[in-house]
């Protein structure tokens, strides 16, 4: 099992912020280790973030995102205390899912 | 055979929800397997800007001034490379963004609904200097907006 995420969701004016950061190691499949031996790809393909038990962001990524990913986004419609679930799925099924709260 | 909601959801786009239950309880797909049906392997796979976004269903997309991408001038370690889109053409769905002289151009492709904005920050990583695109969808027609970032290290290989 992954790490658990860091997400940090509030409320600027009326629109929420929210920014995740996953703990991955997004190999591309192109590196090889030290003995010459190519690292097989691992990488996060599927994330979806949940606002108030709706979808807001689906996201396909590929091996050309940066190890331990950061994103953000932002929505309109949201208020403090909603809660908000964000899920990935990486190439080999390992899938991690956590939550946070609006502040 | 129960079916969890989040599953559900993300064999949307791999066809009819029965047909796949019915394959997977015949066990030919496995779950690792039916997950990956919903990324766009097409897509991630094409070698070039052009052939990804005739992937996405782009073609050529036209430049639009309300479609923003902010990339580094000169980015020192092409490992993590940070990118913000913003676009503010009306009925924004979605936004891909590309690397045109990465091995395989797409890096990512992000969906918008129930009132997220069409925005997004993510850190990427690019091979060489290159230009980076964002690819909008408004309505059915798609816009682009480029910008060059110089890469000194790149972030490929390793």
């Amino acid at each position: 099992m992954a790490d658990p995420m860091k997400i940090r969701a509030s409320m600027k004016g009326d629109v929420a912020e929210i920014r995740i950061l996953m703990s991955h190691a997004m190999e591309t499949g192109q590196r090889k280790d030290a003995a010459g031996n190519t690292v097989p790809a691992h990488f996060i393909q599927n994330l979806t973030i949940d606002v108030a038990g709706k979808r807001i962001v689906e996201g396909q990524t590929g091996t050309a995102i940066a190890r331990n990913p950061v994103f953000g986004f932002k929505m309109k419609g949201a208020k403090a205390g909603d809660k908000v679930v964000v899920n990935w799925v990486d190439n080999k099924g390992d899938k991690r899912t956590d939550e946070a709260t609006i502040a | 055979m129960e079916i969890n909601p989040t599953r559900r959801i993300v064999l949307r786009g791999a066809g009819s929800i029965g047909a796949v239950s019915a394959l997977m309880m015949a066990g030919l797909l496995k779950p690792t397997a039916v997950y990956a049906a919903d990324w766009n392997k097409a897509a991630f796979d094409a070698k070039d800007t052009a052939a990804a976004l005739k992937t996405l269903g782009a073609g050529t997309p036209a430049e639009h001034k309300d479609l923003m991408i902010k990339v580094p001038d000169i980015a020192e370690n092409g490992a993590v490379v940070p990118v913000d889109v913003v676009s503010n053409i009306p009925n924004t769905t979605s936004i891909a963004i590309l690397v045109d002289k990465n091995p395989t151009a797409l890096t990512s492709h992000y969906s918008f609904s129930n009132g997220a904005l069409a925005e997004v920050s993510a850190r990427i990583k690019m091979g060489q200097t290159s230009l980076v695109r964002a690819v909008a969808k408004a309505g059915d027609k798609y816009y682009v907006a480029q910008k060059e970032c110089k890469v000194t290290v790149g972030g490929c290989g390793g």
